[in-house]
């Protein structure tokens, strides 16, 4: 007898059998279980995120009417000729300082984070741990734009920094309003989406095999560099997409601690939706963080990052 | 069939109350303008500056008409379009106005964002400054987009005890005397001040109006202005942003306007202000949005703040000056000399040499031809500068 027909006997109100009926169905073809599970999830994927690329990819090959603020929508590459001019090489400096800021502070932070996230897995006991652990996740509970002026009043002329430092005896910072100071700021702002994925890999290398490799003769340093740093390597990966792909988006740092000459990508784009609503303009810049974003999280998966998440 | 019937009634009720408000602001003249101001709607949902409905003066206004205002402050020119040009443009059938300023004003009326505005229903218009009553940043061919409402100079602020002589003209901040303690604001507009300042002191470049720049008269206001860029601490984005560098001393001196001037003063920061002639200013409209859901709420809102005793109290908790010179005798009950103060007893010689903004066209009016640069070129130029 089929598991229908026993079902459809056993179960009296027909709401339960087709209740049984339903479940009988996804226990023989699993595939429909895994199916409905996904299937919210995947169509928001493809409809709001797909479909937003999509049209940010398809407007950056528009233009816009500079009279009445109109979509023009014929095909051409006039935005990308502009932002990869050679003659005028505006577009290209701000990708390149928002690429090499970026790139800046996930180092930063990489070095940072290393020993913290290595005393705190391998060294620290439970209670300093934890406690740690609230400290680094403390900041994350107040406003990003509190956290940035905070540090707008830190560094500016008659800051805490500047005021330290003449204390000290040594010569001021200076620094408000530079892109030092940016560097300094994201690198703090995003130091936690550091420390934590390290920490994690760090903390899932096996004690014996430090030992194996104390038993071989190797030295602290040996050990940190042949078995330590290639185990948590993806750790660090996979923490450097955080702060890379966050520093890469961000526009409001620049805005409020950056000086003359620090604008990101992202500032111009959001003058770019304000100006005229020259939204393809801006969508053919957007590209630019999207592209370099795919590279590095090919590279990412080649370094073994997704497995550390 | 009893629920048929309910959505029947409720489509009925939806179009009625579509229908009805706009029948009543939209009269039988011909040009499709309003002929009189029909009953309020009950909302009126701005984007304004910060202030431009400060509860001082906005409180009566809602006890007088019913209309309960709904504010979404603006922090920029472009924001001020962007939140304009969102959902479909045109206000998207959630703004009723927007106190855009000359630099915005144009590009709401090319882009069709705004609608025509019959100033017959403002009584106070006939009233304005001359200057004011239909300027070329919101008057269009004769068809008015809106009512001014305030205007202001650009200021050179300074810090009174590190700034020694006093500055005298817009020359210090093109100059190296103060290097890296000067501040000018991030905004496009701020070309028009490099193009007046060359107007002066290089007739050469034959610049006849700041805001219509040929190719060749950009290209020498944007090497001033890189010149200018190494000078610079920083491009302030908003007011704020300028005031805190004045207060902690990153900041001796720079554009601004009276607005910052009396923040750090009622701060007891010891700053100044001059309007060294010619400058530029600004100048601000209540513009009808064009899919305006509260028409009657809007053109009440227009009568009330350009009515004497508003304009006066609204100029002095901004710090700007009223374009209805009647405001002149309330101001000075305010605050004794305040009419002066803010410069509503000038002459009209006074106005001319104030270059107010407006957004750059391709059209220039000095000469015939479109090739004066547009404000698409502007920002690209601003963006070659400061970027």
């Amino acid at each position: 007898m089929s598991v229908e027909a026993r079902a459809s006997q056993s179960a009296g109100p027909p709401i339960r059998r087709a209740r049984l009926h339903a479940g009988a169905a996804l226990w023989r073809r699993p595939w429909l279980k895994g199916a409905g599970l996904l299937l919210p999830p995947l169509v928001i994927f493809g409809v709001v995120y797909l479909g937003a690329l999509a049209i940010l990819l398809v407007s950056s090959f528009w233009t816009v009417d500079s009279f009445t603020g109109k979509l023009v929508h014929t095909w051409t590459l006039d935005n990308f000729r502009i932002i990869f001019s050679l003659s005028d090489p505006t577009y290209l400096r701000i990708a390149g300082r928002t690429i090499g800021i970026a790139a800046a502070v996930t180092l930063t932070d990489a070095v940072l984070a290393f020993p913290l996230a290595y005393f705190m897995a391998r060294v620290a006991p439970p209670r300093v741990r934890s406690v740690l652990f609230v400290l680094i996740l403390l900041p994350l509970w107040s406003s990003y734009l509190v956290r940035i002026y905070a540090w707008q009043t830190i560094l500016s002329g008659g800051g805490v920094l500047d005021w330290s430092l003449r204390k000290a005896g040594l010569p001021t910072a200076n620094i408000a309003y530079t892109n030092w100071a940016m560097w300094l700021v994201f690198s703090y702002v995003w130091l936690p989406f550091m420390v934590l994925p390290v920490y994690a890999s760090l903390e899932r290398i096996p004690h014996s095999y430090i030992e194996a490799s104390r038993d071989l003769g190797a030295r602290g340093f040996r050990t940190l560099r042949s078995v330590i740093l290639p185990l948590a390597l993806p750790g660090i990966v996979a923490g450097s997409i955080f702060t890379f792909s966050l520093t890469l988006g961000d526009f409001i740092t620049p805005l409020l601690v950056g000086g003359p000459g620090s604008s990101f990508i992202g500032n111009v784009v959001y003058e770019n939706i304000g100006i005229n609503a020259n939204v393809p303009f801006a969508a053919a810049l957007a590209t630019i963080p999207v592209a370099v974003m795919a590279v590095y999280l090919v590279i990412a998966r080649r370094l073994g990052a997704f497995e550390a998440l | 069939m009893r629920r048929v019937r309910k959505i029947h009634l409720a489509v009925a009720a939806l179009l009625c109350a579509l229908i009805v408000p706009a029948v009543a602001v939209s009269g039988g003249n011909g040009s499709g303008l309003p002929t009189s101001i029909g009953k309020g709607e009950g909302s009126l949902n701005l984007i304004e500056w910060s202030a431009y409905s400060d509860p001082s003066f906005a409180k009566k206004f809602e006890q007088q008409t019913g209309c309960i205002i709904h504010r979404k402050d603006a922090g920029s020119s472009n924001e001020m379009v962007a939140l304009m040009r969102t959902g479909g443009g045109g206000g998207g059938g959630q703004y009723d106005l927007v106190s855009a300023s000359g630099d915005a004003s144009l590009r709401l009326i090319y882009g069709g964002d705004v609608q025509p505005v019959n100033v017959r229903l403002i009584p106070a218009w006939k009233d304005f400054l001359p200057a004011f009553k239909s300027p070329a940043h919101n008057t269009v061919k004769g068809v008015h987009y809106g009512v001014s409402v305030q205007w202001g100079p650009n200021t050179l602020i300074y810090n009174t005890a590190k700034v020694k002589p006093a500055p005298t003209g817009w020359a210090s901040i093109y100059s190296g005397k103060y290097k890296g303690k000067l501040t000018v604001p991030n905004n496009p507009i701020q070309i028009a001040d490099a193009a007046l300042y060359l107007m002066q002191t290089k007739p050469s470049l034959g610049i006849k109006d700041p805001y219509e720049l040929t190719q060749d008269q950009l290209n020498a206001t944007v090497s001033l202005l890189k010149q200018q860029k190494p000078l610079l601490k920083r491009y302030w984005n908003y007011a704020t942003d300028e005031i805190t560098s004045f207060k902690n001393g990153d900041v001796w001196m720079g554009a601004g306007w009276p607005y910052q001037t009396l923040q750090l003063q009622g701060a007891k920061a010891k700053v100044k202000e001059i309007v060294p002639l010619p400058t530029t200013g600004w100048a601000d409209t209540w513009m009808l949005a064009k899919k305006a859901p509260h028409p009657n709420c809007a053109y009440m809102w227009m009568k009330y703040v350009t009515t004497a005793p508003v304009e006066a109290k609204q100029a002095l908790v901004f710090g700007e000056t009223p374009v209805n010179p009647k405001a002149c005798p309330f101001m000075n009950k305010l605050e004794a000399g305040s009419c002066a103060k803010y410069h509503l007893n000038e002459p009209a010689a006074y106005y001319s040499k104030i270059k107010f903004w407006k957004t750059p066209v391709a059209q220039c009016g000095w000469k015939s031809g479109n090739d004066c640069m547009d404000y698409n070129a502007w920002q690209r130029a601003w963006t070659q500068i400061t970027g």
